[in-house]
């Protein structure tokens, strides 16, 4: 049903929200995944290494108890070479930009920040473009 | 201590959100991409459910100037729109647009989500090591 969708989809994003106001509110920081990831990852931010693993933790963990219970669907292609472009493609696009659909898009837009409303507006034009030249031009997805 | 505990506690409720809002159904998220087909618009539900406590979380946050751990707020970043932020959100979103995975669902899904899931995250974690190098060069560039 597309309404419960849409209904589903604002209660699970104003959990998202929630998430966001209450890492800013209690520790300070602003909730974007590619930032506490990669600032783990290229060691650009090593000092908070414990406060970004708990958060991982947390986000791979809780989703990890609830899928029994929830069913959840991925849809995700079991065509390798796409998902092997499109994780490259986030990697770098998203730390270039400093920041994804979390940090950019809820916590900038949310401050009306130039750079996350930018970010936000280029990286929809470009997955829009992809999504009708590799599904409706070229047939790949 | 603290500091970790709530990071987790944030974590857990960004990842419970990201299910109940089906976020990590990448049908769902090529669907609001895909506006010459059967487009879907829970993507927008979803991100203005959101925004909405987060613009108050600033609002508070703005007055505080610091958290509750003592941590001042973020400042905001200068509105500068550079090489790296145009060029890195244009690849970011051909890559949600080629899987349909952001960041976020990427490490949620790695429990449930089999091996693409897997995949798409190793994939999404070298080019976070790749990106610094790059960065570097694109800097370097005149404005």
């Amino acid at each position: 049903m597309m309404e419960t969708d849409w209904l589903l989809g604002f209660a699970g994003g104003l959990m998202i929200g929630g998430a966001a106001a209450l890492y800013l509110l209690v520790n300070g920081r602003i909730m974007g995944a590619s930032g506490i990831l990669g600032g783990l990852l290229d060691g650009s931010d090593r000092a908070h290494w414990p406060e970004r693993l708990s958060f991982l933790a947390g986000l791979i963990g809780v989703p990890l108890l609830l899928a029994p219970l929830w069913a959840p669907e991925t849809h995700l292609t079991g065509n390798p070479a796409v998902i092997v472009a499109g994780g490259l493609l986030t990697g770098i696009g998203t730390r270039l930009a400093n920041g994804c659909t979390s940090g950019h898009g809820v916590c900038g837009i949310s401050r009306l920040a130039p750079r996350g409303i930018a970010a936000t507006v280029f990286y929809i034009l470009a997955g829009g473009v992809t999504v009708v030249l590799f599904r409706h031009v070229w047939g790949l997805i | 201590m603290q500091r970790n505990l709530f990071a987790l506690l944030a974590g857990g409720l960004f990842g419970a959100g990201l299910l109940v809002s089906g976020m990590v159904d990448t049908s769902k998220v090529q669907g609001w991409l895909d506006v010459f087909g059967a487009w879907d618009p829970t993507l927008a539900f979803v991100m203005g459910g959101a925004i909405l406590p987060m613009a108050m979380a600033w609002a508070v946050a703005r007055r505080r100037g610091v958290s509750l751990l003592g941590t001042p707020i973020p400042a905001r970043a200068e509105p500068r729109l550079d090489h790296a932020l145009i060029l890195g959100s244009v690849m970011f979103g051909a890559g949600w647009g080629l899987a349909g995975l952001c960041p976020g669902p990427a490490l949620a899904v790695l429990g449930f989500g089999g091996w693409g899931g897997g995949l798409f995250l190793l994939a999404m974690g070298l080019g976070m090591v790749a990106a610094p190098a790059l960065r570097r060069r694109l800097d370097r560039l005149p404005a």
